[in-house]
C-alpha cells in the first residue's frame, strides 16, 4: 500500500516566528521520513525481517536430498520445486504415529473459529450495554471486568481444570456440578473465551462509547429498541473494532499451545496444529523439509484470516453521519 | 396532527439541584410552528429532548394530542426529530436512512419505497437515494435528516438547531424551505434555535427561555414590540436594544441632558421607584441637525448598504457600559470620531423595573 502525502497548503497570513519554525520542523521531519535513504532503510529492514520466513518456504519446497546437502539459498540458483513434502506432512501416516497434520489443522480450525466468535458475541453485547445503557454501577462493572485482565492466565489453569473435571464444592455442598467437559472442545472454547473477554470488552466498549450519541438517539426516536439499535446501528459501526479484535483473537488462539494442551488433555482428537508440530520437532528433528512444510502450513491460515478481515479496518466509517 | 402541552414540566439532573427546565407551562396548538429560543444553557434543547423522551420529565407532565406521554419511550410518542448534527446512519444509504423508521414499524417494502421517493421528491433528493451520507454535501445531509422525519408522517416534528451547521447563505435558503414545508404539511413543529433571527422569521409563536425558565411566549411581532422583561427586550432584535438606567422625575425619565416624557401607565407602574431601566431600539432614533438631544461619541460604524449601525458612548456613560447603538441611513452615515446628537422618537421607548427587569406599564 502506498500513501501519498497531501501537499501542505501555504498559509495565506504571514506566520509569526515560532509558528513558522514549527511548520518548518514538521516539514523537516516529513522530508526526513520520505527521503530515499529512509525508504532504503525500510526496504532493507523488511527484507531482513522476511528472509527467515522465505527460507522456511523455500526449504519446504525442496527435496529431502537437497535440503540435507546444502543451504536453502542454493535453491535460487538451481530451482527444483516439489510439493511432496506438503503431501507427506499433511496426509501421510508414516511418521511418529498419529497421522499427518491435516486432521490437526481441522482441529485447530474447530478450536479457533468458535473461540473467536463466542467472545465477539458476548463482548460486543456486554460492551454495548456497559457503554450505552444507563444503570447504576455500570462503570464499576466495567472496571472490574477490565481489572481481570491483570490476572495471568497461567494462574487460573489448574483451578479451571479442577472446575471442569470436578465441579466446585464447599464441604459437601455443590456449587457447580461436574461438567464432564475436560478434554473436549467445549473446555478449550470456554477457556479461550474466558481469557479473552476482559480485553474484548475493554476494546469494544471504548470504541462503542465513542459513537456519536445523537445517532443512537436518532435510532431510539425512529422506533428502535435496545436490541435493534445494537443490531442495526452499533454493530455495523463497530466493525473496525470487532475485526481488529477478531484478528487478534484468532491469531492468538491459533498460535496457542498451553491452553489447548491443558484443557484438551493431550487427546489427539482435539489437539491443535501447534501441539502436533511441537511433538514433530522431537520425532522429525532431522527432517527439515517436512518440519518447514508443517511450519509454513501453520502460518498460512492466520495470514488468510488477516488479509480477509483487513478490509474492515476502514478509517472514517462514521464519515457523513454527524457534522463537526 | 396533535397539539402539545407542557404542564409544570421540570427536568432535574441527578446531582444538580438546579433544574435544567423549571416548571415549564407551554401550549402548542395543532399545526403550529413554535420556536424555542434562548442563549446557550437556557434549557431550550432540554425542553425539546423532554418532549422527545430523551430526557426525563422529573415532575409535571407533557401531553401530545391530549395524552400524557411523560413516561413513554421515544418510539411510542409519534414524533420525529431532526438533530443538530443530522445524526444520519453512516452505514446506510439515503433511502435506507429515510426508510429506517418505517421498516421498524413493519411497513411493507413497496409502500416504504413509495413514501421515501415521495419525500425525496419534496426535498430534491431523488438523485442521491443510493448514496451514503459521506458522499453528500452539508446541505444535502441536512435535507436527508429532514426527509427522515417527513417520511414518518409523525404528529409532531422536533428540530434541534437543524441549520446551525450550514453556511450563512444556505441557512437563509433552508430557513425559508423549512417554513414552507411546515406550512404545506401542517404538522405541529417545535423548533429550537439560538439564533433570534431564525426565531423571528420562522415561528408562528416564539418562546424565549432563560436559565430553564420560560420568559415569554408570543408572536414575533409582539415579542419585539412589547417584551415582557429586559432580558427578552435585549435578546430579541439585532442589534440588541439599548438599555440604560434613567432617573425618574415627575413626568418622565432623565437620560443625559434630555428628559424623556413617559406615558401615564408607565409612570403609574413606576410609582415609588427613583430610577428605571430604559430600553430603546436602535431604529428609534433620528440624528438631529442641531445640537439638541443625546450626545453620542461615535466609536464604530457598521455599513450594511441600506442602513448603517452607529456604535458609540453616550455622554455620561461609564466606561464599562455596553456601546449605544443607533440605526442611521446608509447614504451618509456619521464617521468614527464624530460627535452626533440624536433624539428618540416619541412612544418608542420601553421601561423596565431596575431590579427585577419586569416591564412597566
Amino acid at each position: 500500500m502506498t500513501t501519498t502525502t497531501p501537499p501542505i497548503a501555504t498559509a495565506p497570513v504571514p506566520l509569526t516566528g515560532a509558528e513558522a519554525a514549527r511548520v518548518s520542523d514538521v516539514k523537516k521531519v516529513r522530508r526526513a521520513f520520505s527521503s530515499p535513504i529512509a525508504s532504503l532503510l525500510v526496504v532493507i529492514l523488511t527484507v531482513l525481517w522476511t528472509v527467515p520466513t522465505f527460507g522456511l518456504l523455500v526449504t519446504s519446497l525442496r527435496t529431502k536430498a537437497d535440503a540435507n546437502s546444502n543451504g536453502w539459498w542454493t535453491f535460487l540458483a538451481h530451482p527444483h520445486v516439489t510439493l511432496a513434502n506438503y503431501n507427506s506432512i499433511l496426509f501421510s501416516n508414516s511418521f511418529g504415529g498419529g497421522g499427518g497434520l491435516f486432521p490437526y489443522m481441522v482441529n485447530s480450525l474447530a478450536i479457533c473459529i468458535p473461540a473467536t466468535l463466542i467472545p465477539i458475541a458476548i463482548a460486543s453485547m456486554a460492551a454495548y450495554v456497559l457503554a450505552w445503557v444507563r444503570f447504576k454501577g455500570s462503570d464499576f462493572i466495567f472496571f472490574v471486568i477490565f481489572a481481570l485482565q491483570v490476572v495471568p492466565l497461567q494462574m487460573s489453569l489448574v483451578p479451571l481444570l479442577q472446575l471442569y473435571s470436578g465441579g466446585a464444592h464447599i464441604g459437601s455442598f455443590t456449587i457447580l456440578p461436574k461438567l464432564h467437559i475436560a478434554g473436549t472442545y467445549t473446555a478449550i472454547w470456554l477457556s479461550h473465551t474466558m481469557f479473552s473477554l476482559p480485553l474484548a470488552v475493554f476494546l469494544l466498549h471504548n470504541f462503542m462509547s465513542q459513537l456519536p450519541s445523537s445517532v443512537i438517539e436518532a435510532a431510539r426516536v425512529d422506533g428502535a429498541g435496545p436490541m435493534r439499535i445494537f443490531r442495526s446501528v452499533v454493530l455495523p459501526l463497530a466493525t473496525p473494532a470487532i475485526a481488529s479484535f477478531g484478528i487478534f483473537q484468532f491469531i492468538w488462539v491459533w498460535n496457542d499451545l498451553l491452553v489447548a494442551l491443558t484443557f484438551g488433555g493431550g487427546s489427539p482428537k482435539v489437539q491443535p496444529l501447534t501441539a502436533r508440530l511441537s511433538q514433530l520437532t522431537g520425532s522429525l528433528g532431522s527432517k527439515w523439509e517436512l518440519l518447514t512444510a508443517g511450519g509454513f502450513i501453520s502460518i498460512v491460515i492466520p495470514m488468510i484470516v488477516f488479509f480477509a478481515l483487513q478490509r474492515y479496518f476502514v478509517r472514517g466509517l462514521l464519515a457523513g453521519s454527524v457534522k463537526g | 396532527m396533535a397539539d402539545v402541552r407542557y404542564i409544570n414540566a421540570t427536568c432535574l439532573y441527578e446531582g444538580n439541584p438546579v433544574p435544567a427546565i423549571n416548571s415549564l407551562n407551554l401550549e402548542i396548538g395543532d399545526g403550529e410552528f413554535m420556536v424555542l429560543v434562548g442563549p446557550s444553557g437556557s434549557g431550550k434543547s432540554t425542553a425539546l429532548r423532554m418532549l422527545a423522551g430523551l430526557e426525563p420529565v422529573s415532575t409535571g407532565e407533557i401531553d401530545i394530542g391530549g395524552v400524557n406521554v411523560s413516561n413513554r419511550a421515544p418510539k411510542d410518542r409519534d414524533i420525529a426529530m431532526v438533530f443538530q448534527n443530522y445524526a444520519l446512519y453512516p452505514h446506510m444509504s439515503v433511502a435506507e436512512n429515510m426508510g429506517f423508521a418505517l421498516k421498524l414499524k413493519g411497513v411493507p417494502k413497496e409502500e416504504r419505497d413509495r413514501k421515501v421517493v415521495e419525500a425525496a421528491k419534496l426535498l430534491d433528493l431523488e438523485k442521491y437515494l443510493d448514496r451514503k451520507p459521506k458522499a453528500l454535501s452539508g446541505g444535502q445531509r441536512q435535507r436527508v435528516a429532514m426527509g427522515r422525519a417527513i417520511v414518518r408522517e409523525p404528529s409532531v416534528f422536533l428540530m434541534d438547531e437543524p441549520l446551525s451547521n450550514l453556511d450563512a447563505k444556505l441557512r437563509v435558503e433552508t430557513r425559508a424551505n423549512i417554513a414552507n414545508l411546515q406550512a404545506r404539511l401542517g404538522t405541529t413543529t417545535v423548533y429550537v434555535t439560538h439564533d433570534q433571527v431564525e426565531a423571528m422569521t420562522m415561528g408562528n409563536r416564539v418562546a424565549v427561555l432563560k436559565d430553564g425558565v420560560l420568559q415569554q411566549v408570543d408572536t414575533p411581532r409582539n415579542l419585539y414590540d412589547r417584551p415582557t422583561n429586559a432580558f427578552v427586550a435585549a435578546f430579541i432584535g439585532s442589534p440588541a436594544m439599548n438599555l440604560r438606567q434613567a432617573k425618574l422625575v415627575d413626568d418622565g425619565a432623565v437620560l443625559g441632558a434630555v428628559t424623556l416624557p413617559l406615558p401615564r401607565p408607565v409612570l403609574e407602574a413606576a410609582k415609588g421607584l427613583s430610577t428605571i431601566t430604559l430600553g430603546m431600539r436602535p431604529e428609534a432614533f433620528t440624528i438631529s441637525s442641531d445640537e439638541t438631544g443625546l450626545a453620542l461619541d461615535v466609536k464604530l460604524v457598521e455599513e450594511l448598504g441600506a442602513d448603517a449601525y452607529v456604535y458609540g458612548t453616550l455622554s455620561g456613560d461609564s466606561p464599562e457600559e455596553r456601546p449605544f447603538v443607533i440605526r442611521a441611513g446608509g447614504a451618509a452615515p456619521p464617521r468614527i470620531g464624530d460627535l452626533i446628537h440624536i433624539s428618540i422618537l416619541v412612544g418608542q421607548e420601553h421601561a423596565f423595573h431596575p431590579d427585577t427587569g419586569e416591564r412597566l406599564g
